[in-house]
């Protein structure tokens, strides 16, 4: 080690902070022109840690599920009154489902209609919670050799997730609808007018610029939209609600604060690339 | 280490154990920074689990700054805010600069804040949360090119001041006990 006189240590003591002050502009600066190193490191940075976060899943998971099962026996009685109501709903519902279907496969025979491709998929465990203050993603465990590619769509069990945004070695990151940086082309289902779905980092997303003379409905069903080529046309998203202020919000329909397993789906798309990380000016590309 | 080196007396033989007992106290402050900055991103699955992030690390940095400044140094700061900025997708560089603003001012009126009581050291350290919020946001903001709403930032800076108790209790035992290297 170089001996230094003390004088001489006390002046480089002095200038470490504002040499760091400076560096971390520097790394502003970097990180503005090389947006790639960022994305890289994190998904390195993910990639480490999502063996250990899956390790912790499963007690942590238990630890709920108990919480969760002593609290469901107080409701035991209410619950079960509600469910053998809902099940009888459901029923007539099926049977007139059965029905729809029955004659939606006659029609489409008669139309010589050419089915749409069965989509293939993976299913992938949340293993954290991958966006910050300003970000709202998740993050997904999808093993090695897994073939999930940038822009690929995320579902759970209810409906519509976000879009895969980050691939790693393991991991893959996925932006959520509800994300300042999601924009969705939607279909509003009772009057098939386009819309978008903006995404404010609350709980439900805003919807935009839909066409004149069709204002959203409370409680209209809201879906996906073939156009731009980004998403398969009608998967649903959620149901329309008007907000305090009289904005019409969407509920998701996905359990998006809570989510544990979500399907990646691969249609094969290659229209406008999903939105990235923060700090990327997503909305140029929209313009 | 160095200071103790410094000071006469007499004192028991630097064996492995010791040194690595010595070291494990030194690097205790940094060690358990980002242990716990690790934690908050394990799926408990609270809501609003992503604003734990800079609540803890804004807690540990400053407090460690205040105490032990020996064993929270600038390169240190700085390297906790790096990874704050990836584990917070935040734009980086971010991190970095928040964390070292605020050590620098922790250090300039480290006096004033050891030297008064508890409640005035809770009081002082929302003031930096909410500064080290507007900081963050501002620069988030700037970075992207959009203003981005202000409740996270707000909601952000209440709950680091509203942990801070609860951790700097625990710290406080650490600082007394197994970080300690005087006890080494």
């Amino acid at each position: 080690m170089i001996r230094l006189s003390i004088q001489a240590r006390q002046a480089l003591a002095k200038l470490t902070l504002p040499v760091l002050i400076a560096a971390s502009f520097g790394l502003m600066l970097l990180g503005k022109a090389d947006a790639l190193l960022a994305e890289h490191a994190r998904m390195m940075l993910a990639d480490g840690l999502a063996p250990i976060y899956l390790a912790l899943a499963g007690p942590l998971g238990d630890l709920r599920d108990t919480v969760a099962g002593a609290t469901d026996l107080w409701e035991l009685r209410a619950d079960n009154a509600r469910l053998r109501d809902e099940n009888e709903r459901l029923r007539r519902w099926q049977s007139i489902a059965l029905a729809l279907d029955a004659e939606n496969q006659r029609l489409k025979a008669n139309l010589q209609w050419i089915p749409d491709p069965a989509p293939s998929y993976v299913t992938a465990r949340v293993v954290a919670d991958a966006g910050g203050v300003y970000a709202k993603a998740v993050l997904l465990s999808v093993g090695p050799n897994h073939g999930v590619r940038k822009g690929e769509i995320a579902l759970d069990e209810r409906g519509l997730v976000g879009r895969v945004t980050e691939v790693g070695a393991r991991t893959a990151r996925v932006l959520l609808l509800t994300d300042l940086n999601s924009r969705i082309p939607v279909i509003l289902e009772n009057s098939r007018a386009h819309a978008i779905l903006v995404g404010t980092n609350g709980a439900r997303p805003r919807l935009t610029y839909w066409a004149e003379g069709a204002m959203p409905q409370e409680g209209e069903r809201v879906v996906t939209s073939a156009e731009a080529s980004a998403f398969p046309a009608n998967l649903p998203i959620g149901t329309v609600h008007f907000s305090a202020a009289n904005v019409p919000e969407v509920v998701p329909a996905a359990m998006l604060d809570r989510l544990e397993i979500v399907r990646i789906f691969d249609y094969g798309l290659s229209g406008v690339a999903a939105p990235e990380a923060p700090g990327r000016q997503p909305e140029r590309r929209w313009r | 280490m160095a200071r103790a080196a410094q000071t006469p007396g007499i004192r028991p033989r630097l064996t492995l154990g010791r040194r690595l007992d010595i070291a494990a106290r030194h690097a205790f402050p940094a060690g358990c920074t980002v242990l716990l900055m690790l934690l908050t991103e394990t799926p408990f699955g609270i809501a609003d689990q992503a604003t734990l992030l800079p609540a803890v690390t804004l807690t540990c940095v400053y407090f460690w700054s205040l105490f032990r400044p020996d064993a929270m140094p600038p390169p240190v700061v700085f390297l906790i805010g790096l990874l704050f900025d990836l584990l917070g997708y935040l734009p980086l560089g971010v991190g970095p600069l928040t964390l070292l603003v605020v050590h620098g001012l922790v250090l300039r009126w480290q006096r004033l804040l050891t030297t008064q009581g508890f409640g005035f050291g809770w009081l002082a350290f929302a003031g930096f949360a909410a500064a080290a919020a507007a900081l963050g946001w501002t620069l988030t903001s700037v970075l992207s090119f959009r203003l981005l709403p202000l409740g996270p930032a707000l909601f952000e800076a209440l709950l680091a001041a509203a942990l801070y108790p609860a951790l700097a209790i625990l710290f406080i035992r650490a600082h007394r006990t197994v970080a300690d290297p005087e006890r080494a």
